[in-house]
């Protein structure tokens, strides 16, 4: 062995190994089996079910208002949406109209929701690529957000704000100031994040054209959300079959056709400002009325099945229940989007460099306990 | 020559972006009055939550050491976790009827989610969200708790 070394005669072999389970830039424990041909990868592998918990065998054990909580477990960081989903899901079933109240504070929420998982999204996304210091700045502003929540919700992150028919409590009667003066301080502070990583030349270099994705490719794998969209595939849940109060408000789209890391990129702090955009419309125009509907103690749906999608952060969540008439679901099925997502990282990474995977896996925005559930 | 013009024209573009990135922080560095930090463990005199924040399950008593619960069993039903568990006996009482009165209600501390479900459907609002956060103990035993006080009795005027 020593001999064929020092005679430069050791052949170039792929090898393959383990990134993760445990692994910082995987977000979570989420195992990738890379075959790698020096630095060049060949092959990933994504193996899954190290966060496995069962959810949705659990949610056929428990009543609807109870797998509310369950909800907020898989993609943690759009909980407010998550419930929203499992909410529409069951109002419809039973062909109940929540207060236009509720619409609207959904909504808000749900866009609140999405500026502060976009917030992490990119703290998170500077350290993949080694700039420590948009962690900081991201968590700054992402500590409004969650006060904001804690101060209506009374939870920061497993919000379980949303029961069946409305809401769990009405909003404290600061809400609105406190929303509007946040929107306020972020709109000064967003453009710092642009100064601070957007415009860095070695976050420009790690990102531009690194992990193409086709619109073709990205239709094909079902990819939906911001990553979706920064290869031009039109898939906003919010535009195109609006629930809530998505259909008072005026937003466009963002679409990015180029496809790459920094097109993913760009497509999500744009949506921070369309998402700003958002409950600026509907913030002064919160109707009075009730915060909940008033529900039978034990809600029993229907015999059917029902299916409901919502725009989640990381993209396009359905809900499906099919009801045997009982309290509690016969079948619960969630389609979450990371999953999808992941499926597609192959495609993507394949002929990249390795440490270009960290820059498509930090683009595409894993949440691994929405993959496993 | 027109390589050469471009390479230090990247150059150029490259320390302008990281300029602008330090300005930033810069900014930051001059400014430590908008630099925002907890201090935790210090202020901990200070610290106040919101009203809202679930921190945990408590039984509120009056003064004459009474509580509001009836033992109806409903908090216990409406958990997710079987994180409640309610020991109750039957009383009888001077006229003859038999009457449920609470002898333990017992709170797994470790298993609550904070879906706030019990609070929210407690028809005597016997328990309340707590808003304490520091719940770190060293011994697991310490999270299983009686919410009601020993010797407490139910408050009258109090009905299912």
């Amino acid at each position: 062995m020593a001999e064929e070394i020092i005679g430069g005669k050791l052949e170039e072999q792929e090898f393959s190994i383990n990134m993760g389970p445990q692994h910082p830039s995987t977000h979570g424990v989420l195992r990738m089996m890379l075959k790698l041909k020096g630095e060049t990868v060949m092959e990933v592998k994504p193996q899954l079910g190290y966060i496995h918990r069962g959810i949705e065998k659990m949610c056929e054990k428990i009543t609807y208002q109870q797998s509310i909580h369950l909800t907020d477990r898989l993609d943690y960081l759009s909980a407010h949406i998550l419930n929203e989903a499992v909410c529409l899901t069951v109002e419809d079933a039973l062909g109940v109209e929540v207060p236009e109240r509720v619409k609207y504070i959904r909504t808000i929420m749900g866009e609140l929701n999405r500026i502060a998982s976009h917030q992490l999204w990119w703290c998170a996304f500077g350290m993949d690529l080694g700039a420590l210091t948009s962690f900081f700045y991201g968590l700054r502003d992402r500590e409004k957000i969650l006060d904001i929540f804690e101060k209506s919700c009374g939870a920061r992150l497993l919000l379980s704000y949303n029961v069946p028919g409305g809401l769990m409590y009405d909003i404290q009667s600061d809400f609105q100031k406190d929303v509007k003066d946040f929107i306020q301080y972020f709109k000064k502070k967003l453009p710092e994040y642009d100064d601070l990583l957007t415009g860095n030349p070695i976050m420009q270099q790690r990102t531009k054209g690194v992990g193409l994705l086709t619109k073709a490719q990205a239709i094909d794998y079902g990819v939906t959300g911001p990553s979706g969209r920064g290869s031009g595939f039109s898939c906003d849940v919010r535009k195109h079959q609006p629930y809530s109060a998505y259909s008072k408000v005026n937003f466009k789209e963002i679409l990015y056709t180029e496809g790459d890391s920094f097109a993913r990129y760009r497509v999500r702090m744009d949506e921070m400002w369309e998402s700003m955009s958002i409950i600026e419309q509907l913030i002064d125009n919160i109707p009075e009325g009730d915060f909940a509907l008033k529900m039978k103690p034990v809600i029993k749906l229907p015999v059917g099945e029902y299916y409901t999608r919502v725009e989640a952060v990381r993209g396009e969540f359905g809900v499906y229940i099919v009801s045997d008439g009982n309290k509690n679901p016969l079948r619960m099925k969630f389609r979450s989007p990371n999953f999808s997502n992941l499926a597609v990282i192959d495609t993507m990474a394949s002929g990249q460099k390795i440490a270009d995977l960290i820059a498509i896996g930090g683009s595409m925005d894993y949440v691994i306990p929405d993959m496993d559930r | 020559m027109k390589s050469i013009i471009n390479y230090f024209k990247e150059i150029f573009g490259a320390i302008l972006g990281l300029l602008k990135g330090m300005k930033v922080t810069g900014y930051y560095f001059v400014h430590p009055g908008q630099i925002v930090t907890e201090q935790y463990p210090e202020n901990r005199d200070t610290l106040k939550m919101f009203d809202r924040f679930k921190g945990e399950v408590v039984m509120p008593h009056n003064e004459n050491n009474e509580h509001q619960c009836t033992a109806c069993g409903i908090c216990e039903m409406n958990c997710p976790n079987g994180s409640i568990e309610i020991i109750s006996e039957m009383q009888v009482l001077p006229d003859g009827k038999k009457k449920k009165v609470l002898s333990k209600h017992i709170y797994h501390l470790g298993m609550c989610t904070f879906c706030n479900l019990c609070v929210k459907t407690c028809p005597s609002n016997a328990i309340i969200m707590d808003q304490t956060f520091e719940h770190a103990v060293f011994d697991r035993a310490k999270l299983t708790k009686v919410l009601n006080q020993p010797g407490s009795v139910l408050k009258k005027g109090v009905v299912e």
